[in-house]
């Protein structure tokens, strides 16, 4: 492998129901500083039915370029046929790095372009950099459950590929009416060829809750003691308009449902406002909140981790202190109601 | 008669792991070995498979001869065979290289007994990244299915397999042909206590353990350190958040500062049962 022919900086741009996924936008912006600095080109590769469009939206937040695969085949995400796309799109433009999101659609596709293209893969990754002169990509991830953060290099094979966390990076500001070229690949894959079918998409019946989209998070942990303590959550976040997110101690004990977990094995969350109320503060659970704009932390243990990972804190027991916050914002809000009716 | 071989790892327990704070290294001995968590589930569901279809499941791993403890903590769950691949020339693999090392293994057990289908974990709590099993399909070329929450059907006869794949917002039915191979989730099942006699096989029991000289048609140069394109250039200790302001004072008081401090962003805050 000649890495020297290898040049650009490529975003896979996920499409979901229609748009561009949040982390595809954050990836241009952090794949734009990476491109800046290597001075070479920011491309996405967009594949799907119907994207082409989107390929405007992918210049508005940093692409010079977008290879577009724009093909009924496409119309659902299978591993099959996406894959097809990437690989022969990598073998005929050669860029030296891909990053897609790390979401289970980025996860899977990358796991196995990676394997054809026989490169390194960086999972999960939280931090970005690049060698300006050698090109090489530092890309760095918690590793062993988030006791140490390690930077993982690929030094020999091209292109470097990683997934990266969603809500890490920063897109830029988009700047509307900004162009670049859209360039159109054709791929021939026969439906009847392809070994996997999507019989059906079903959508969760309630509209899940989706944490990390929340301004303000009230989360819990084991320190509630049981189901009926963890209520007190629910009770806080509904006074104030919040969203409940739990620490994995809390889901595993079964007081509340997975998608809320915040953490390393749960979701990213950077709200406005984080409480976290009962929670130890480990390191898994601090990677999932850390960049949350206000850190409020209430435990009773003086030593509590949490306490050297918030902005304010309290100690004290959270069946004292909670219930004197929810009276206080009764008091305070319906005031404010009051005053604007 | 359907023939399921699940791959699972010997870990660390990364959650009583302790740092060495010279190295920057897990400290081995603070941490028992266990079978990797999401693993447990991959062998439970081959074992529920069995036991909706007949047949066979068979636990491969590589890793080093201490690992034959992981192989046997699957048999209590249920398996019936276990093969172990074992070998200096496999240390330091990365995914890519583990991947082919474990494709390996799987074509010889292939001619022993034909394979359906291939269950792995999610991914492993001290590699934690889920890449390994769709690596090993694309290497088999057969369809990986991740995120993997409950499996609907195997048709063997038909040659085929339906599963619910795990989306952020729901789920998706997959049909795909066999074999093929599924990642799956936690949720899929729950690990009851094992039987006894589960108990009492598995404490004499001694997997079959190939070293590379057994395999057919590896090129050494894809094994192990040498064979992984991905190295580790350094690892940090996570930095430290520096530690924000602890509320002095009676509780009253501290309960009036933080709303003091909260309500500088009252805009943030939903007016309960507001009109709006
Ligand atoms: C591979 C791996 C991945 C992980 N991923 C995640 C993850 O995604 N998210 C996650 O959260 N964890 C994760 N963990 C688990 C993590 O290591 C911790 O075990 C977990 O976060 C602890 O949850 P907790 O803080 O609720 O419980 P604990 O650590 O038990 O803490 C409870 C806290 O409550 C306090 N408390 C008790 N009573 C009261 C009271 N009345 N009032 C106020 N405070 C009280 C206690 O002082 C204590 O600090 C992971 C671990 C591993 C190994
Ligand atoms: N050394 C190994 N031996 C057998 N199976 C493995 C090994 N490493 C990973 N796997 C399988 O691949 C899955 C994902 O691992 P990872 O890519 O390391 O997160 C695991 O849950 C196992 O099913």
């Amino acid at each position: 492998m000649n890495i020297a022919e290898y040049s650009g900086v490529w975003v896979f741009i996920e499409v979901k129901d229609g748009k561009i996924v949040p982390v595809s936008l954050e990836l241009l912006g952090a794949g734009k500083r990476l491109a800046e600095k290597r001075g070479v080109e920011l491309s996405g590769i967009l594949v799907g039915y119907g994207v082409k469009p989107l390929a405007n939206t992918a210049f508005e937040y940093g692409a010079d370029a977008v290879y577009v695969y724009d093909d009924p085949i496409f119309k659902l995400y299978r591993t099959e046929t996406y894959m097809r796309a990437i690989i022969e799109c990598t073998n005929r433009h050669k860029p030296e790095i891909i990053l897609y999101g790390a979401t289970s659609t980025g996860k899977d596709l990358a796991s196995a372009a990676a394997t054809d293209l026989a490169t390194g893969l960086t999972a999960d990754t939280t931090i970005l950099d690049i060698d300006a002169d050698t090109g090489l990509l530092q890309a760095s991830r918690p590793a062993f459950g988030g006791n140490i953060m390690a930077t993982i290099l690929c030094k020999k094979h091209r292109p470097q590929m990683a997934t990266v966390r969603p809500k890490i990076m920063k897109a830029m500001n988009p700047i509307p009416g900004r162009k670049g070229e859209i360039i159109e690949e054709k791929i021939s894959i026969r439906e009847e060829d392809v070994r996997t079918k999507v019989l059906e998409i079903v959508k969760s019946a309630t509209k899940q809750v989706r944490i990390d989209e929340a301004d303000i998070i009230v989360a819990g942990g084991k320190g509630l003691g049981d189901a009926k303590g963890f209520g007190l959550i629910h009770d806080f976040a509904e006074t104030i308009g919040a969203t409940v997110g739990a620490s994995r101690d809390a889901v595993e004990a079964g007081w509340i449902e997975h998608h809320h977990q915040v953490g390393q094995t749960g979701v990213t969350v950077t709200p406005k406002i984080y409480f976290a109320i009962g929670i130890s503060g480990a390191i898994q659970h601090l990677v999932g909140m850390q960049n949350s704009g206000l850190i409020i932390a209430i435990n009773k243990d003086p030593d509590a981790p949490i306490f050297n990972s918030c902005h304010y804190g309290i100690v004290g027991d959270a069946f004292e202190i909670v219930p004197m916050l929810i009276e206080q914002f009764k008091r305070v809000l319906t005031a404010e109601e009051v005053k604007n009716a | 008669m359907l023939h399921v071989v699940a791959c699972i790892k010997q870990v660390p327990d990364t959650k009583v792991a302790k740092l060495n704070p010279k190295t920057n290294t897990i400290d081995r001995a603070s941490a028992p070995a266990i079978l990797n968590p999401y693993d447990t589930h991959a062998v439970e569901e081959a074992v529920r498979l069995k036991k909706r279809y007949g047949g066979t499941v068979t636990v491969l791993t590589m890793g080093p001869p201490p690992a034959v403890k992981a192989i046997r903590r699957c048999v209590e769950i249920g398996a019936d065979e276990g093969y172990m691949i074992s070998d200096r020339a496999f240390a330091g693999a990365d995914t890519l290289a583990t991947s082919y090392a474990l494709t390996k293994a799987l074509h010889k057990i292939s001619q022993i007994r034909p394979i359906d289908l291939i269950i792995c974990g999610k991914m492993t709590i001290d590699g934690d990244t889920g890449q390994v099993g769709p690596g090993i399909a694309r290497r088999l070329d057969i369809p990986p299915l991740t995120s993997v929450n409950k499996v609907v059907e195997i048709d063997k006869e038909g040659g085929s397999a339906v599963v619910h794949r795990k989306l952020e917002d729901g789920y998706e039915v997959v049909k795909s042909t066999l074999p093929c191979l599924l990642t799956v989730e936690k949720e899929i099942n729950e690990v009851p206590y094992s039987p006894m006699p589960n108990l009492i096989k598995a404490a004499r029991y001694q997997p079959t353990i190939w070293a590379v000289s057994d395999l057919e048609d590896v090129d050494r140069t894809q094994l192990g350190l040498k064979g992984s394109p991905t190295i580790v250039g350094s690892v940090w200790a996570p930095p430290k958040p520096q530690g924000g302001e602890i509320l002095q004072g009676p509780v009253n008081s501290q309960v009036d500062q933080l709303m003091d401090i909260l309500l500088q962003k009252k805009e943030l805050f939903a007016v309960k049962g507001g009109a709006s």
